[in-house]
């Protein structure tokens, strides 16, 4: 067969178009970074080592949320029952805290309680075929009400033994001069990152979400991927719940009400598309990140929370519709 | 010869980097029907976009019953008189047959209600047109591919449409439902309708056509009648060398029983038995909806069995999903290539590698050095034009796709190879490279099975030929005992060989 050339000499060099490609790739990244010099002009404290460690420490729970979601996202699903898995589990760990059992048992426990529950989840749409937004709206939704029942609609207090000041490390502890929060954000991205880029696995989440009959036909264990994405975003939703609960020394009923929806945002703004197949763990990265610094500019510039939502609401669309734009 | 109605004329088309069209141009003529051939990357597709509006062109003329037009987009061109039916259908299935003709220009009453009477009355009156035997109060949906068809042209005639372009409009069509095509197709010559017609398939072309125009790279070859032309000279024109022998038949066949299926059933199909020896290609033929694909994915366990045997070398196989085909070295390839064969956001490597990955990892982790170098492998061996391993493999033509998703199975080291309609919207010169890749998987002791609608490539390859008919083999038949008349009559199950059935 002869080879079907047609390239023009009068065509952009190829490395102009690489470099623009690269920005557009990166238009999550470079959004971030006007918003930074923005707020950093507009308010004088921004630019603090205390502020933006703030920021980072803000962000880690949202962003950890995130993750998960990243990955139930690019299998085409969808899980809105982190923020009830949070509840739930920061309610187990709170209470294990209570009792005085070691922080090495109580914090795996309560992880492992993430997983189980996220892969309930994962079972219900894999094996009873359920479309994964009404099966995790009904976890959600169990979920909520179990931790209600529970706890009785009160917090759950740590107590003030030796175990709950060393669970408190979690949320409010430091190493290096940077709080454990962001810590476990960082490792749990690099964990992700790797998990997606160099395993198996990684590469079977994306064939699942890019075309799920084809990603059957080539011997995949389909349900069993599935189950997978639906029991690491339980986990991360259960470390997130350890980082809140320690941090407050109690677990609120009502806790992470609405995680769910900023997790979602962070995952769009990142780039990663709802159709499942394409997107980059590290644009969730950014995108919690906008959110984050969005939230602290808003703060700073003493912005009313009812405006702020506005404002948020705001700046996901038009972040959203640039990125329609090249697509 | 008359004056065409429609005159493309030295179109040229530049994206970014790719000059698409380079000087393309066509003739339609009133009642006549224009063939226009071309390897895939000719340009066929891209000039028909920009006939309809869909692309602008950078330079040339199109010009339409004697006036040099401009269209903005395929709805302008559409009520100028030109029609478009693509290879992929765009009908709605939950919608009815009126519903999908009118879709966009429904009859109204007064206050804007649909008037749902004079729909359905003229939709009817299409529909008897064409010969058509359904109501067309009918879903979409429930209508044969066919079917689905004919409804598209009668849009098309709703229109009042001059002149008509058919992408590929037999790719998905029986032989049955071809011929009752082809009578539409006189009816619309007689009305004075010109068509395009485009297509892989040589013999419909010297059937139905009676001028043809070929591209290469973008640019006009020759406009010549069909008469004056064989099949080779074509094909010549196509691909701007001469080709030796379309199929090129090595019989690589060995004694023992490679693949054997006993009384094997799905829950709502009969029992199908066959043997299948090592280095033999067996075609299996039959019309659409015969059961063909239903018994490959059967065996390729993406269908439960409810009961018979697979046996490999002898022995019985556990198949309860397409992993324990795969693991027991039977490998599938996919009639439907975008839908469930390939992963289009996906790059060349990672599709290729997909059922391999256990094989190219190490404690669940890729092993990059190890699996790029296996891919570059089938790449050279495969002669696919790609630049690189990362191009998302949707960007590559439908031949080179194929031999993607080929080389996809074939890197787990099948023993018995299906391959579902191989070459369906694949070029005459990647066809032929395909056809040569089968033989050297012959030679090496493959047993294959290759479901085809193509007769002249079931004919020219098999080593036997399986007939299907409702679910079961309707006649056996060995290299060169039968024609493609046989073939036809087992499959709509007028004919049976001894000891079938």
């Amino acid at each position: 067969m002869k080879p079907v050339s047609t390239y023009s000499t009068a065509a952009p060099s190829p490395q102009n178009m690489r470099v623009k490609a690269w920005l557009i790739e990166q238009k999550s990244l470079l959004a971030l970074l006007f918003l930074i010099a923005l707020v950093s002009m507009l308010t004088p404290h921004f630019f603090s080592v205390d502020n933006l460690l703030n920021i980072f420490r803000q962000t880690s729970v949202n962003a950890i949320i995130a993750v998960g979601m990243t990955l139930v996202i690019l299998t085409a699903g969808i899980d809105l029952s982190v923020g009830s898995v949070l509840a739930l589990c920061g309610a187990l760990a709170a209470t294990l805290i209570g009792m005085e059992i070691p922080v090495l048992v109580a914090v795996p426990t309560a992880l492992l309680a993430g997983a189980s529950l996220g892969a309930i989840s994962g079972i219900i749409i894999a094996k009873g075929k359920v479309q994964a937004f009404i099966a995790t709206l009904v976890t959600m939704t169990l979920l909520r009400g179990v931790t209600m029942v529970y706890t009785d609609g009160r917090p759950v207090t740590t107590g003030f033994t030796d175990v709950a000041d060393q669970f408190a490390w979690f949320g409010t502890g430091n190493a290096l001069g940077i709080p454990v929060p962001v810590w476990l954000m960082v490792v749990v991205f690099a964990a992700v990152w790797y998990l997606l880029n160099h395993t198996r696995f990684g590469r079977y989440i994306y064939a699942v979400g890019g075309n799920e009959a084809a990603a059957r036909l080539s011997g995949i264990n389909v349900d069993r991927v599935k189950i997978g994405v639906y029991a690491l975003s339980g986990t991360l939703a259960a470390l997130a719940a350890i980082i809140v609960t320690s941090r407050l020394s109690s677990a609120q009923p009502t806790a992470g009400t609405g995680y769910e929806l900023d997790a979602i945002a962070a995952v769009v703004l990142g780039g990663t598309s709802l159709a499942g197949g394409k997107g980059r763990i590290m644009g969730t990265l950014v995108g919690a990140l906008i959110i984050g610094f969005l939230n602290n500019a808003l703060n700073l510039l003493d912005v009313s929370s009812y405006y702020q939502m506005i404002v948020k609401a705001s700046v996901i669309l038009l972040a959203v519709m640039v990125d329609n734009k090249h697509k | 010869m008359q004056s065409a109605i429609l005159k493309l004329d030295k179109i040229v088309k530049t994206f970014p980097g790719v000059k698409a069209l380079d000087g393309a141009s066509l003739q339609v003529y009133p009642g006549k029907v224009m063939a226009l051939m071309g390897e895939n990357g000719a340009g066929k597709s891209t000039l028909m976009k920009v006939l309809t509006g869909i692309y602008q062109s950078d330079s040339g003329s199109i010009e339409y019953q004697g006036q040099a037009v401009n269209f903005s987009g395929p709805r302008q061109s559409q009520l100028a008189g030109i029609s478009i039916i693509h290879q992929e259908l765009n009908l709605i299935p939950e919608l009815s047959i009126a519903e999908n003709i009118f879709l966009g220009r429904e009859p109204c009453h007064r206050f804007g209600a649909i008037d749902w009477q004079t729909m359905y009355r003229q939709a009817d009156q299409l529909l008897a047109r064409l010969d058509v035997k359904h109501s067309s109060r009918t879903l979409l949906g429930q209508l044969s591919l066919g079917a689905q068809q004919l409804v598209e042209i009668a849009k098309a005639i709703s229109f009042e449409s001059k002149v008509i372009i058919m992408d590929e409009p037999t790719d998905a069509l029986t032989d049955v439902e071809t011929l009752s095509l082809f009578r539409v197709i006189n009816e619309l010559k007689q009305q004075g309708c010109g068509i395009v017609y485009i297509s892989h398939r040589l013999k419909e072309i010297f059937t139905i056509c009676d001028h043809v125009t070929v591209l290469r790279d973008g640019q006009f070859i020759a406009e010549r009648c069909i008469d004056d032309l064989s099949e080779d000279a074509m094909i010549e024109l196509m691909v701007g060398r001469q080709l030796d022998e379309q199929y090129p038949y090595q019989d690589h066949r060995q004694d023992s029983i490679c693949l054997e299926l006993q009384d094997l059933r799905a829950a709502d199909t009969p029992a199908v038995s066959f043997k299948l020896k090592q280095g033999e290609l067996l075609g299996i033929a039959g019309l659409m909806g015969a059961g063909r694909t239903e018994l490959m994915k059967l065996i390729f366990g993406a269908i439960p069995i409810q009961s018979g045997d697979i046996l490999l070398n002898g022995q019985p196989l556990t198949i309860e999903s397409s992993q324990d085909a795969l693991a027991n070295g039977i490998a599938y390839i996919s009639e439907d290539r975008k839908g469930e064969g390939l992963l289009l956001e996906l790059s060349v490597k990672e599709n290729m590698s997909l059922c391999s990955l256990g094989e190219l990892s190490q404690f669940g982790q890729i092993q990059h050095k190890r699996e790029q170098a296996k891919v570059a492998e089938f790449i050279k061996a495969f002669n696919i034009k790609t630049p690189t391993q990362e191009q998302a493999i949707g960007l590559l033509s439908g031949g080179n796709q194929q031999k993607v998703a080929i080389a996809k199975g074939l890197m787990t080291q099948p023993k018995v190879l299906i391959l579902d309609e191989p070459t369906r919207g694949v070029d005459v010169g990647a066809r032929k490279e395909i056809y040569q890749l089968i033989n050297q998987f012959k030679a090496q002791g493959l047993a294959v099975i290759m479901v085809s609608s193509d007769m002249p490539e079931l004919l020219g390859l098999s080593d036997r030929i399986l007939v299907m008919h409702q679910g079961q083999i309707s006649a056996e038949f060995e290299r060169h005992q039968a024609g493609q008349e046989q073939i036809l009559a087992a499959a709509v199950g007028k004919y049976q060989t001894e000891g079938t059935l």
